[in-house]
């Protein structure tokens, strides 16, 4: 970066990145986030709820997880790919850093019920997870569709001891999963946090869960140095929201890397999109002409979302961030690729990722680049889903 | 002061508690004669619902109202349009989602509904903080500003809240999205905390579904707010007679 500006800091007082972010949201639910913020601020600065979260990441969740380098990928590609682990990550994904924070937090702020949103499931079986270690009580809302694509998922958060809420309103996916665990919201803020699963939504959900996610990229950053790599060219991740994202780039926000979200050709929020108000935030949605919001289509149910965190939308709009679709064609050979070549069964949403890179090596990814990939989750979750898609079974 | 409030203080100066029921715009190609029915019937003022994809406050009733409406191509230049074919006395308001102004433009919203005859706006996810920019604008338009005050708002809030309101202040009786409700809510509360702040008239609503629930309301505010039993009935085909008798029932209730 040619400017002195420093990037992925902490929002304005209004929780606004540049023109994104903010505080939309009922009056009824404004309490809530305020109190949420000055917890969350209280938390954060707090050594013993640093050292508590790192102790649970550490010990219950499986932190560190490691960096691999993807030697046969590479040697195809002629790039050199390091893939951050959060596939190996507790629940199967990144998901778990974000909820061992938020559930922790909602603890000292003296609630006793967590409830979420989820989209592909991964995010709700994080929260049943996290929720369970605690004893907290937790209730899970998923579109229809998505219950039915990921009907695994939802038996894994049952065991887990939690609710899962089928929403049948709008599109039955994760945006109306959002919708319904707002209106839950407004009815039980009193002893119930809502576990939001991404970096959307009001402030200080946006901060926060980036905040919670970093700890991938401070990771990534000392490991790749210890395998001699000490800035990469490029940090790739997929993005539905964009925690994963978030998580990594903060990592090398602020140097030279080239920071690239993938998003779903179906849900480009940033290359379709324009500036809009959804769900608490000021962000890049995906709306019509008349500012109704459009439905997402994607092949997995984490990326079916129209916006995208306003802080990726600051990103995209500060040119620090660049922000690619990648269509529902190619993603079933990436994830065929990196699970023949590599021995790893990612998540068809991190197979995005791994279709934008294949696509790019020698092209946007010179020979020769070294390419961090957040590899977000492993793709357990897919497999029934895959195999249909495959062989039509 | 805005128009509005001119109005709905004149209306609690002469006595009379207000009724302001809610309709969805476009939910009917006849809906317009909807909202004269409910005016002959004896309502005080009418709130517009523009139909929103996303409508984050609302139940399930209007939720459904919403999504029909849009299926049927609804959107605000046909609202304006069809605001034109209603003749009624009473104010108008609106009632969306910010998006759809957002989207549209702020100032051209704005120029477009006061143009039409609107008279007052309901933003429910546009919180006090964000609501600079669209106070600002509506000012040089004579559009007011309504905002809710909820049970979970604190004292130093709702003052504010109150104070930044204009026509009316809107008091939300419960913790809950729009829609049907049995328990007896915490309006007195709600009610209490504006009127400390502001002697603004303040309207109960959220919630509030039969003549006897509107009742007790009317005891606590200036005013009761009745949305998702009304869109029911229309939802289930209601005309003009219906809508009457329905009005009718909650105005004998308050009066
Ligand atoms: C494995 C995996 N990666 C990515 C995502 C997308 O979420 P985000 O963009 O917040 O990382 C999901 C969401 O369900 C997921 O399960």
């Amino acid at each position: 970066m040619t400017d002195a500006k420093t990037f992925m800091q902490a929002p304005d007082e209004r929780g606004r990145f540049g023109e994104f972010g903010g505080r939309f949201v009922p009056e009824a639910l404004m309490p809530a986030c305020l109190e949420l913020e000055i917890a969350f601020k209280d938390a954060w600065s707090d050594p013993a709820f640093i050292e508590e979260y790192n102790t649970v990441l550490r010990q219950f969740a499986g932190r560190p997880t490691p960096v691999t380098p993807l030697l046969r990928l590479s040697e195809k590609l002629g790039i050199n790919v390091y893939a951050k682990r959060e596939d190996l990550a507790h629940t199967g994904s990144h998901k778990i850093n974000n909820v061992v924070g938020q559930t922790l937090l909602t603890k000292r702020m003296g609630k006793t019920r967590v409830i979420a949103e989820t989209g592909a499931g991964q995010h709700g079986v994080a929260t049943a997870t996290a929720a369970a270690r605690l004893g907290l009580e937790c209730t899970v809302y998923m579109g229809e569709v998505d219950t039915v694509r990921q009907s695994l998922n939802v038996f894994r958060m049952e065991l887990l001891g939690a609710t899962v809420v089928p929403v049948t309103s709008g599109s039955k996916t994760l945006k109306d999963a959002v919708n319904e665990a707002m209106r839950e919201w407004v009815t039980c803020v009193s002893d119930t946090h809502y576990c939001l699963g991404s970096v959307m939504g009001p402030h200080p959900f946006p901060w926060m869960v980036r905040e919670m996610q970093s700890i991938i990229g401070h990771e990534s950053s000392r490991q790749l140095i210890e395998l001699g790599v000490a800035t990469p060219d490029f940090v790739v991740a997929c993005v539905g929201g964009g925690s994963n994202a978030a998580g990594i780039f903060s990592g090398f926000a602020n140097t030279s890397a080239r920071l690239i979200g993938v998003e779903a050709a179906g849900g480009a929020a940033v290359k379709n999109g324009s500036p809009g108000v959804l769900h608490g935030m000021r962000s890049m949605l995906i709306q019509s002409e008349f500012g109704q919001i459009e439905e997402a289509h994607s092949i997995s149910a984490g990326l079916d979302y129209p916006g995208i965190g306003p802080e990726h939308a600051y990103l995209a709009d500060a040119g620090r961030a660049e922000y690619y679709p990648i269509g529902d064609e190619v993603v079933l050979d990436a994830l065929q690729l990196l699970s023949e070549l590599e021995g790893i069964i990612p998540a068809l949403e991190t197979a995005h990722a791994v279709a934008w890179i294949t696509r790019e090596a020698g092209k946007t990814i010179p020979k020769g680049s070294s390419v961090l990939l957040n590899l977000s989750g492993r793709g357990d979750k897919d497999v029934a889903q895959v195999r249909s898609l495959l062989r039509g079974e | 002061m805005k128009p509005l409030e001119t109005k709905l203080r004149a209306v609690r100066d002469s006595g009379r508690k207000a009724l302001v029921p809610y309709f969805m715009a476009g939910l009917t190609p006849d809906w317009t004669q909807h909202v004269e029915a409910a005016v002959h019937a004896g309502a005080d003022a009418v709130e517009i619902g523009i139909p929103f994809s996303d409508p984050m406050m609302d139940g399930v009733v209007i939720q459904e109202a919403a999504l029909t409406s849009l299926a049927r191509g609804t959107n605000l230049d046909s609202i304006c349009a069809d605001l034109a074919k209603i003749s009624v006395d009473v104010p108008l308001i609106t009632m969306t989602y910010f998006n759809i102004f957002h989207h549209y433009g702020l100032e051209r919203s704005i120029g477009k509904l006061t143009e039409s005859g609107i008279e007052g706006a309901i933003v429910p996810d546009l919180s006090l903080e964000e609501s600079g920019p669209w106070h600002e604008i509506s000012n040089s338009y004579d559009l007011a500003n309504i905002f809710l005050v909820a049970p979970s708002t604190n004292t130093e809030r709702a003052k504010l809240l109150a104070q930044a309101s204009e026509g009316f202040c809107y008091a939300s009786a419960r913790m809950a999205v729009t829609g049907k409700s049995s328990d007896e809510g915490d309006a007195a509360q709600v009610v209490a905390g504006i009127r400390a702040g502001s002697d603004i008239p303040t309207y109960v609503g959220i919630g509030i579904t039969t003549p006897k629930q509107a009742k007790d309301a009317s005891k606590i505010g200036d005013g009761v707010i009745v949305g998702s039993a009304l869109v029911q009935l229309l939802i289930d085909g209601a005309g003009p007679g219906k809508i009457e008798e329905f009005i009718t029932s909650f105005r004998l209730a308050i009066d």
